[in-house]
Order: structure tokens, then C-alpha cells, then sequence
């Protein structure tokens, strides 16, 4: 059952999205667009480090999976991008069970680390073949793929309007999965896994459940990544874009479903802001961490929902 | 070169990679070992170390020599004192919770590459070498320095062994260790003793850099290689077991440097389809399944 | 003579050279209550342990209701109907009691989950709290909603860990009235150190000590028993 508020609070939020398209700046049009689509990233992040305890440092390689997925499917095999967008998800969802399928074997530091290094492999790998994947130097899509029907995605109200009905689609969908009996099920497993298993689940099947959606939600931000913005590269998928979403999610509130969008939104103007102030944004970023460990470990809609909110999901 | 010049070659060249890497290795291992934390910022700190060498080399007058003396002195200090910093303001407060430290961490990774970009710039900063003498071996003559570096991670590495197994320092820590409770009613201030392991930890990182530079330049991208080298060697070597760290230091320093040396000799299409990047996939991936299956490593004892 | 629902044969658990749990053969009737007793260290939570599956068995053979579940799972088993609620209180502190029930009911796919849950709740007089942050109640509203979890799961055969442990004599007496209710639908096995909940409520008792079986009988059996005098009731 979803809590009127809550349910009345995300429409409100997807409203004023939509409600703004029309009141921004070109600039402001492209930035709101990816913040979109990363806090799709940060919220598939979220499933399994907010609700399920399952702290990764290796989801860049699911977000890699759909925008290679995508980017590769378009520009070696002539992939419709409609067809990009779906096989995104797809390849996200497929990586993140493989690496779940060992990585799970192991948990708290382990699994920390374990994921960091199959995200490394997964980069080198892409370097690796750099012959189709163009490397670092990355796939830049050509604009004529980059259509749904005779809909030009690289222009800005249609790829505002096509990141925000993936952002729409996933934060709704977020909200249905945290507020059902398999929601309920992750956060268990993340308070107390030892007590689950008394209560007759399999831990593991049920942080690898959690670990593939969440990597639908990877690749499904990846692919819209390719499509709505073009571009296809290394950079991508290394190190740092594992460390984002969790960036994102600490900063909005682990373990609430308009958080990854919030620190997603937060996160970007105040590295857009501060890159243009100094070239120094790498502080921010490590700043930003250390503050939010130390002193709001909820991050903002934690903290709001301990004090005030309780309903907040 | 003969086959056995290109071998004896291969083998010097990894040794030096293998003794700077056990030196690093292990301030890696002496922190996850007593202080159960994983310290990501690590190759920061050996990064650190490196660009002060440099800052140092520069910035006194005198003979290479003893500048370098001097830097090899001064660097391990200064990145100790940072470390203990680090602890004290930040770790402590998280109470070395392992998720939260490690987050941490990555936080001060960030911050020590910026700091160091923002502070000495973007190039590549070169350090003249303290010893110029060329050793000769049959077919090949080669750096004095290196077989230098090569006897000084083996003293410092015996020295590390005395201090923990001989001293009371090394009671003390591995009283920490094993019980922090039980150190703290017998008076020992672990709060203390945690600010100095991190110290130290930093700064066995930190001589490790100082050794490298006259032979690789300091750079402020340049702590990537060290912390995933030295974490692949915690993991293989068992978490947290010095002796293990250093074995599996020798076996990954010397295959990490043999390779490239090597297999070009004996494997005609390496460099075709067998490149540097696959075979650093491969080793990652090793590294991440010893952790999967065998987490206490290739050389460990499995716990109860 | 009532069905045997659970039998052990030769069970054993060593730690290092501690013989927790050493040889027992054990059995449990359909819709009994059975406590097991023994001197701290006796090894009665470890022989638990590997009823429920949460430590593996070095040797020996588990059966429940006719079937070897020696090598099952422990979430495995639970599905099979055998709950155990936990020595030291294993709720979900930060979530509510009502949560902690709910995913208690829902993992026997109990339908409509709201019902099943209050139910459960009733049945341990916690129904006024559901609301509550579970790590907010007292110690003893704590133990019985691990109580309560356990009746939810709508167990068979339901483990009880010393549970009235720093419950307040009040407290006890509803205890007491909880584990009567459950039988004889399911089977209850209890691990106890108060006597009196124990001559209250057993109807068979098993006597552990250094991982053996001492004596095994009913409550005037086993008090009359002098082995067991000796290593434990005549202290």
C-alpha cells in the first residue's frame, strides 16, 4: 500500500519537472536532462546500497553494459535507438547477475572490493577492444540514429522529454518496489541479514535480485546516456563513476526514493557551480564525502524523514 | 642479449618493482591488520611521498645525495603526519565503521590528487638519482640505484620485523590488535596507537615512493598502480598478514615486471593480441576470484 | 504414543577441541512440549543451532517429519515450518513491529498479510504498538515480539531460546500462556533455565551436560533422576 502522501509528493515532483521544461534556459534544459538520467543510475544505486546494504564500488561496469550496449548496438549493428533503449536495461540487468552471482559470495569489505576490481576489469576490457569500442576517445553517435520515428533526440525539448519519461518511469517503479512485499524483504536484509535467515529467506537470492534490478536501472541510465546525449566513452566507465552514485545517494538520503534524484541534482550544480569558480571540482567531490560520513550519514531525506517525515519512503 | 642476460635482467628489474611494491604492500597490510581499516587513499599517500621527493630534491641545495638522504627522511614524516591527521579528524569519528571509513577514504583520495595537482602542477616532476654508478653484468651493464633500492627495502622491511615482533611498540600494537577493550584497560591509548599505525602505514608508502622516483618521476595521477598493486598483494598474500604480503609482493612484483621484459622473447604474438591491458584483466580478474574463493588468501590459513 | 516429528541420531559438533555437542540422539512428538535443560555451557543452544540449520553438522542425521534435512539450509528448514526465535533479541530495531511480524507472515505467504501479522501481534498483547519503532520498546515487549515473529512464521515446530530470560514475573505468566496456545498444532522446544516455566509448562524434558544426554523423561522422572540431581537440579 502507498502512503497518499508519498505517492502525491513523487507525482508533484515529476509535475514540476515537466512544469519547468518550458521556464528553462537551453543550458539548464541539457543539464536537468542528464541529471535525470544519472539519478536513474543513482537509483538503481540506491536499491542496492539504500534498501539493501549492499555497498558496490563497481556499478559503473552495469551503467557501462547498457551505454556500451546501446552505443555499440547503434553504431556497429545499426540498432533503432528505440531498440537501444530496451537492450540497455537488458545488458545491465545480465551484468549485474553475473557479477552478483560471485560477488555475493562475499559481503561488507570484500564485497567493496571485489566489485571495484571486476569494474576495472570491465574497463580495461572496454581499452582492451579498442578497435569497436574507439577507447577513450569513445563512439560519438551520429545525430540521424539518434531519432525515435522522426523525433530528433539530439534536440533539446525531445531528450528532456525522453529523460524525463525514464527518470518518471523508473521513480515510479522505485516507489512500487520499496513499498511491496520484496521492498520490505531488501530492507531486512540490509538491517539484520542473520535474523532473515530465521524468517526463511535466502540472503543470497535476495541481494541478487536486488543487485540485477538495480542493474536494470545501470543500464537502463546508460543506454539513455548513449542515446540522449551521443556519446559513448571509456571514461565512463572507470573508477569515478562508481564512486557518483554513491555520491548521489549519500548526499539525497540512502534508502529513499527521491534522494538519488536530489543529491543527483544538488551534486551536479555544485560541481557545475564550483568548475566554474576554480578547475579544483575533484575537492568538492572529496570534501563532499568526507562531510557527509561524518556529519549527515542519512543524507538530507534521511535526516528529514528521522525527524519529521516518517512516511517519506 | 642472450637468453640469460634477458632472464638476469628480467629477474633485477623484478626485484626492485617487487621490493618497492612489498614496502607499500605493507603499510596497506598494517593498517587493514590492526586497525581492520581499508585504506583507498593508500596510493595517495605513496603519491604523496613521491611529489614531496621531488619538492625536496628541488628546493635544497647540495649534493643529490644528500638531498635525496634528506627527502627520504623528511617525505615519511610529513605523509605520517597527514595520515595521523586523517585518522584523528576523520576516521576516529566514524569509529573505523568499515563501510563509512572506507567512503572516507575514497574522500581523501580525492582530495590528495587535487591537492597535489593544484600545488605542483600537472607534469611529470623528475628526481636525479643519489648514486650514478652502472654495475656490470654479464651482457648488460645496469643502475647501481636500483640494486640500492632493492638493499634498502630489504633493511627497511627487516626493520619494519624488528619493530613489530622485537619492541614494545609492536606489543602494543598487536595488543590493539587482537583486543582493543582489553588494550584500552590495560592503559594502552589506542586512540594513539591507531594515529601511528595509520602514520606508519602512510609512510612505508611514502619511503616507497621516495625510492621510486630517481627511477619513475613523481606525478599526481601517478598513486592508481600502487593502491590496485598493493591490494591485489594484500588479497593474495591473506588480508592483513605481513609475511603473506610480502611473499605474495615478490610473486606479483616480479611477474607485474617479468612479462613485458620477457614474454616478448619467448611469445612472438605477445604485444599482437596479448597486450599489457589483457593481461592486467587477467590479473585482476584472479585477484578478485582469490578474494571470492579463497579470502584468506593464497598463502593463509583459513580462520576457524 | 504420539507421531515423532524430529529425530536426531549421533549428532555432533566440535569446536576446536570443545565437544559441543557430542553423539546425541534426540526425538521430538508431533504437538508436545519438550525443554531441554543443562548447566551453562552444556551445549544446549549449539544442539539448537544445528536443529535449525544455522551451524552445520560435523556428523550425525537430522530428520523432520520423515525427511533428511541434515544438509538443508537454515532459510531452507524455516520454510519447512522450523522457527527459532534467538537467545539474544534479534529484531529489526529500526523498523516497526508491525514490519517485523509482516516479514515474519509474508515469508509463509500468509494472505492477507495485515491480518496475519495483527493476529500475531494480538496473540502477545502487542497489538497497541505496531506503530512503534521496534528498537524503541522495552526489553521485555522486545522478547515477545521475537515471540510473536515466531508465531507468525506459523511454525510446526517452533525453538524457543531461553526465552524469558529478564522477562518480569508478570510477563513470564503470559509467556506462559502463549507457548500453551501453541500446541498441539505445533511442537514446541524450549531451552530454559527457569524451573519453575519449565515444571509449568513441559511435558517431556531432555537433560544436556558436556554435550551428552544425561537423562531424557518426564518432569517427575527427571526430578527424581539422580544423575541429574547430582550434575544440576541438587546444586
Amino acid at each position: 500500500m502507498i502512503d497518499r502522501r508519498a505517492l502525491f509528493l513523487h507525482l508533484a515532483v515529476l509535475a514540476a519537472l515537466l512544469a519547468a521544461l518550458p521556464m528553462l534556459a537551453a543550458y539548464h534544459v541539457t543539464n536537468i536532462a542528464k541529471i535525470m538520467v544519472l539519478a536513474v543510475y543513482a537509483m538503481g544505486y540506491n536499491i542496492a546500497f539504500g534498501y539493501t546494504g549492499l555497498l558496490s564500488l563497481g556499478h559503473a561496469m552495469f551503467f557501462a553494459a547498457g551505454l556500451y550496449a546501446a552505443g555499440m548496438g547503434i553504431s556497429l549493428f545499426g540498432l533503432s535507438a528505440a531498440g537501444a533503449l530496451v537492450l540497455g536495461p537488458v545488458a545491465g540487468g545480465l551484468a549485474a547477475t553475473l557479477v552478483g552471482l560471485l560477488a555475493l559470495r562475499t559481503a561488507g569489505v570484500a564485497f567493496m572490493i571485489v566489485t571495484l576490481m571486476f569494474a576495472q576489469a570491465g574497463y580495461l576490457t572496454i581499452l582492451y577492444f579498442v578497435k569497436y569500442t574507439r577507447g577513450d576517445e569513445g563512439i560519438v553517435i551520429a545525430r540521424a540514429a539518434r531519432a525515435i520515428g522522426s523525433v530528433d533526440l539530439s534536440a533539446d525539448t525531445p531528450r528532456y522529454l525522453l529523460a524525463f519519461g525514464i527518470f518518471a518511469l523508473a521513480l515510479l517503479l522505485n516507489l512500487a518496489l520499496v513499498r511491496s512485499p520484496f521492498g520490505r524483504i531488501m530492507v531486512a536484509m540490509r538491517e539484520n541479514e542473520a535474523r532473515s535467515r530465521m524468517l526463511g529467506y535466502n540472503p543470497y537470492t535476495v541481494k541478487l535480485t536486488a543487485l540485477a534490478v538495480s542493474g536494470v536501472y545501470a543500464g537502463a541510465a546508460g543506454a539513455a546516456y548513449a542515446v540522449v546525449f551521443g556519446y559513448v566513452g571509456a571514461s565512463l566507465a572507470s573508477v569515478q563513476y562508481s564512486i557518483l552514485p554513491l555520491l548521489y545517494v549519500l548526499l539525497g538520503g540512502a534508502g529513499t526514493v527521491l534522494g538519488p534524484f536530489l543529491g543527483a541534482l544538488l551534486m551536479f550544480y555544485l560541481i557545475d557551480y564550483a568548475s566554474s569558480a576554480t578547475s579544483a571540482y575533484l575537492f568538492i567531490v572529496g570534501a563532499a564525502l568526507i562531510l557527509l560520513v561524518l556529519f549527515a550519514p542519512k543524507g538530507i531525506l534521511g535526516t528529514l524523514r528521522e525527524r519529521h517525515a516518517r512516511w517519506l519512503p | 642479449m642472450q637468453l640469460g642476460s634477458i632472464f638476469l635482467l628480467a629477474l633485477l628489474e623484478g626485484l626492485v618493482s617487487a621490493s618497492v611494491l612489498a614496502l607499500t604492500a605493507c603499510g596497506l597490510s598494517l593498517v587493514f591488520g590492526i586497525m581492520r581499516v581499508v585504506n583507498v587513499a593508500h596510493g595517495e599517500f605513496f603519491m604523496l611521498g613521491a611529489v614531496l621527493a621531488w619538492f625536496t630534491a628541488s628546493l635544497m641545495p647540495g649534493p643529490p645525495a644528500l638531498t635525496f638522504v634528506a627527502a627520504l627522511v623528511i617525505c615519511p614524516l610529513i605523509v605520517g603526519a597527514v595520515a595521523a591527521l586523517a585518522d584523528m579528524l576523520v576516521l576516529k569519528r566514524l569509529n573505523y565503521e568499515p563501510e563509512a571509513t572506507i567512503v572516507a577514504t575514497i574522500g581523501l583520495l580525492y582530495i590528495l590528487q587535487q591537492g597535489a595537482l593544484t600545488v605542483f602542477g600537472p607534469n611529470a616532476l623528475p628526481v636525479p638519482a643519489p648514486l650514478d654508478f652502472r654495475l656490470q653484468f654479464p651482457g648488460f651493464g645496469y643502475s647501481g640505484y636500483k640494486i640500492a633500492v632493492i638493499l634498502a627495502a630489504v633493511l627497511l622491511l627487516l626493520g619494519l620485523w624488528l619493530i613489530l615482533t622485537r619492541t614494545r611498540i609492536g606489543l602494543v600494537m598487536r595488543a590493539t590488535q587482537i583486543d582493543r577493550a582489553t588494550a584500552r584497560a590495560f592503559g594502552i591509548n589506542v586512540d594513539r596507537v591507531y594515529a601511528g599505525v595509520f602514520a606508519m602505514g602512510a609512510g612505508l608508502a611514502a619511503i616507497a615512493a621516495v625510492l621510486i622516483v630517481p627511477i619513475q618521476q613523481a606525478h599526481y595521477l601517478m598513486g592508481a598502480d600502487p593502491l590496485l598493486l598493493s591490494f591485489s598483494v594484500v588479497i593474495i598474500g591473506g588480508l592483513g598478514s605481513l609475511r603473506g604480503t610480502v611473499v605474495a609482493a615478490l610473486l606479483i612484483g616480479m611477474v607485474d615486471q617479468m612479462i613485458p621484459i620477457f614474454m616478448p622473447v619467448v611469445f612472438p604474438a605477445y604485444g599482437a593480441w596479448f597486450t599489457p591491458t589483457l593481461a592486467k584483466i587477467i590479473a585482476t580478474l584472479v585477484v578478485a576470484l582469490v578474494l571470492v574463493f579463497r579470502p584468506q588468501g593464497l598463502f593463509g590459513k583459513r580462520m576457524a | 504414543m504420539a507421531a515423532v516429528i524430529l529425530e536426531a541420531r549421533g549428532l555432533t559438533r566440535h569446536f576446536g577441541g570443545l565437544k559441543a555437542v557430542d553423539g546425541v540422539d534426540f526425538d521430538l512428538r508431533q504437538g508436545e512440549i519438550h525443554a531441554l535443560i543443562g548447566p551453562n555451557g552444556a551445549g544446549k543452544t549449539t544442539f539448537v543451532s544445528l536443529l535449525s540449520g544455522r551451524i552445520e553438522a560435523q556428523s550425525g542425521r537430522i530428520s523432520f517429519d520423515g525427511r533428511d534435512i541434515t544438509r538443508l539450509p537454515a532459510h531452507a528448514r524455516v520454510r519447512l515450518g522450523i522457527a527459532y526465535t534467538f537467545q539474544i533479541t534479534q529484531i529489526y530495531a529500526a523498523l516497526s513491529v508491525f514490519d517485523n511480524v509482516a516479514l515474519a507472515a509474508q515469508s509463509r505467504g500468509s494472505h492477507p498479510l495485515g491480518a496475519a501479522a495483527m493476529e500475531a501481534l494480538s496473540r502477545v498483547g502487542l497489538e497497541a504498538r505496531k506503530d512503534q519503532i521496534a528498537g524503541t520498546l522495552s526489553y521485555g515487549h522486545q522478547r515477545l515480539l521475537e515471540v510473536a515473529m515466531g508465531l507468525a512464521l506459523k511454525p510446526r515446530l517452533l525453538i524457543l531460546d531461553e526465552p524469558t530470560q529478564g522477562l518480569s514475573q508478570g510477563e513470564i505468566e503470559t509467556f506462559n500462556g502463549i507457548v500453551k496456545s501453541v500446541v498441539p498444532e505445533a511442537t514446541v522446544l524450549l531451552i530454559e533455565h527457569n524451573m519453575d516455566v519449565v515444571m509449568e509448562l513441559a511435558e517431556w524434558i531432555t537433560v544436556l551436560n558436556f554435550g551428552q544426554v544425561l537423562a531424557t523423561g518426564t518432569p517427575p522422572a527427571i526430578r527424581a533422576n539422580p544423575a541429574v540431581q547430582s550434575a544440576y537440579l541438587g546444586a
